[in-house]
């Protein structure tokens, strides 16, 4: 069967600039960051981002690689407002398709059953229909005769996606307390790229609901330890509250001069130096 | 024995909070922000016992923390297109008719001030009854009109049609200086209550849209004296409801 490991490297010089990329997680929590920092190294930009948005938005936002956003909201959690995110938008930097978190959902179902839309309720009466005079509504052919919106399927080129642990063929477990939805953007893209805090050689003693990720859907596989950095991975380890601020209080270049001039091994030697001398 | 004239502001808006929750039966108590949350607790150990609450993530927990069920964000949106759920949500504007905004102020193709985004709101208030939590009232917050309807008003809802309005419902604001809500013929807002040492005139001046309001308007309820032992000693025993609303 097919090995499907690859570097962070390998799997963004199968991306390329103006892609629509899903990215995984939600927020500040278990974001495929490492997947992030290799693309803000690479050449890539112009690209349509699909997010539950945290840094990963925020970074890219930051790095003008964003040319349209399509997300319900950009948050780091702890700190509730996105500074890099914020800032874009008040600049004018990108495009954005501004949707409710269930439409969202809805969107990547749709995407994944190859659908072109599916009914909710949510978004009828907001200022969601103004700024998206795009999206259209459907009637119910029941009796109830019911108007709802048509959410768009949110077909993804690419998806990219942390988990716990993977096998070489491309199956993920997640071992935290939520799935998020990394099984509907690998479902909802053409090639989506799975990193793992660990390489695993099976799954023979997994509880089985936590066999989140199938094979079938996922291109390539990445060991990347400490590969969600500074977003939470539980149970290997929270968010990095204290570089999290750091980033959120920094100005984008001293920031990325800082952590991000280097591979992905600088990155985690720079975070370490760091803390070392917080103590 | 506590005399109702050493119940803080604070300890009434925990009151005015959990009052949201009063029958509401066997569904989800989502409250966001430190007092709502005490309210939510407050509401369970007394007078709804059956309300079900989370950890904030993923976990459907009792008073004491232990889980009692799984709920992550897959499931909570069933719960909220189910409709067995009471949100009291934030508002960084809320205007006459409830319409409430969380997403930028300003033009939104390109905001003075981009906030969090529309995030569940629209979703919440047209499956699930949604009410708010203002700590600061004031004419920045309630505004004539909201520059995003994030979460979506009486007219608005009304002006969407039946799928719309089929299962909207605000009951209730609770901001530090009373409650609100909308049980007027046009579904406007109105003042349904003062805290004990607020006058009608400074809600007035703190809103920047009239409001409807009886001639008298009844105070906020006083605790009982269980509730707040509850309140003091067992919910939030280190006061952060006051780092939300000062003495």
């Amino acid at each position: 069967m097919t090995d499907k490991t690859m570097t962070p490297e390998e799997a963004v010089s199968r991306l390329h600039s103006g892609m629509t990329l899903g990215i995984g997680g939600w927020g500040s929590r278990r974001k495929p960051m490492a997947l992030v920092r290799a693309l803000l190294r690479s050449e890539i930009t112009d690209l349509t981002v699909v997010a539950y948005g945290g840094p990963d938005v925020g970074m890219l936002a930051a790095a003008g690689k964003i040319r349209k956003l399509v997300a319900p909201f950009a948050t780091l959690d702890s700190i509730p407002l996105e500074p890099h995110f914020r800032a874009a938008r008040q600049r004018g930097a990108f495009a954005l398709t501004e949707v409710d978190e269930a439409m969202f959902m809805w969107g990547l179902h749709a995407a994944a059953n190859r659908l072109p839309f599916l009914p909710v309720r949510a978004g009828l009466g907001s200022d969601v229909m103004r700024v998206n005079p795009g999206l259209k509504t459907v009637t119910s052919p029941y009796e109830d005769g019911e108007t709802f919106v048509a959410m768009p399927a949110l077909r993804l080129d690419a998806a990219l996606v942390h988990v716990n642990r993977a096998d070489r063929l491309g199956n993920g477990q997640y071992l935290g307390p939520d799935p998020y939805f990394d099984d509907l953007f690998c479902e909802a893209a053409d090639h989506a790229y799975l990193s793992c805090e660990r390489l695993v050689d099976g799954f023979a003693d997994a509880v089985p609901q936590t066999l989140l990720v199938k094979r079938h859907s996922v291109t390539g596989v990445v060991e990347t330890p400490n590969g969600a950095h500074f977003t939470s991975c539980a149970p290997d380890y929270g968010r990095d509250e204290p570089l999290q601020k750091l980033y959120a209080t920094t100005p984008w270049p001293q920031f990325a001069e800082r952590f991000l001039h280097g591979d992905e091994k600088t990155y985690q030697s720079a975070v370490q130096a760091w803390h070392e001398e917080q103590r | 024995m506590t005399t109702p004239s050493t119940t803080t502001r604070a300890e009434y808006c925990v009151i005015a909070c959990a009052e949201a929750w009063r029958d509401n039966g066997e569904v989800l108590a989502s409250p966001m922000g430190t007092i709502p949350s005490i309210g939510a607790r407050l509401a369970k150990r007394t007078f709804s016992p059956d309300l079900l609450l989370t950890d904030g993530e993923a976990m459907i927990v009792g008073l004491d923390g232990a889980t009692e069920g799984w709920l992550p964000y897959r499931q909570h949106l069933a719960m909220v297109t189910g409709g067995r759920r009471h949100v009291m949500m934030g508002a960084s504007q809320l205007d006459r008719f409830g319409n409430q905004n969380i997403s930028c102020i300003g033009d939104w193709a390109r905001p003075d001030r981009q906030l969090l985004g529309v995030r569940g709101a629209p979703v919440n208030t047209l499956n699930n009854p949604v009410s708010y939590w203002v700590p600061r009232h004031s004419p920045r917050v309630f505004v004539p009109k909201v520059d995003m309807i994030s979460g979506v008003g009486y007219d608005s809802a009304a002006a969407a049609g039946p799928s719309a309005t089929r299962y909207h419902r605000i009951p209730r604001v609770v901001t530090n200086l009373g409650v609100l809500d909308f049980e007027t013929g046009d579904r406007t807002m109105r003042l349904a209550s003062l805290h004990p040492g607020v006058t009608v005139a400074e809600a007035e001046e703190a809103t920047g849209f009239p409001l409807v309001r009886p001639d008298e308007v009844p105070a906020t309820r006083e605790p009982t004296p269980e509730e707040l032992r509850l309140i003091r000693e067992v919910i939030d025993p280190e006061g952060l409801r006051d780092g939300e609303v000062p003495v």
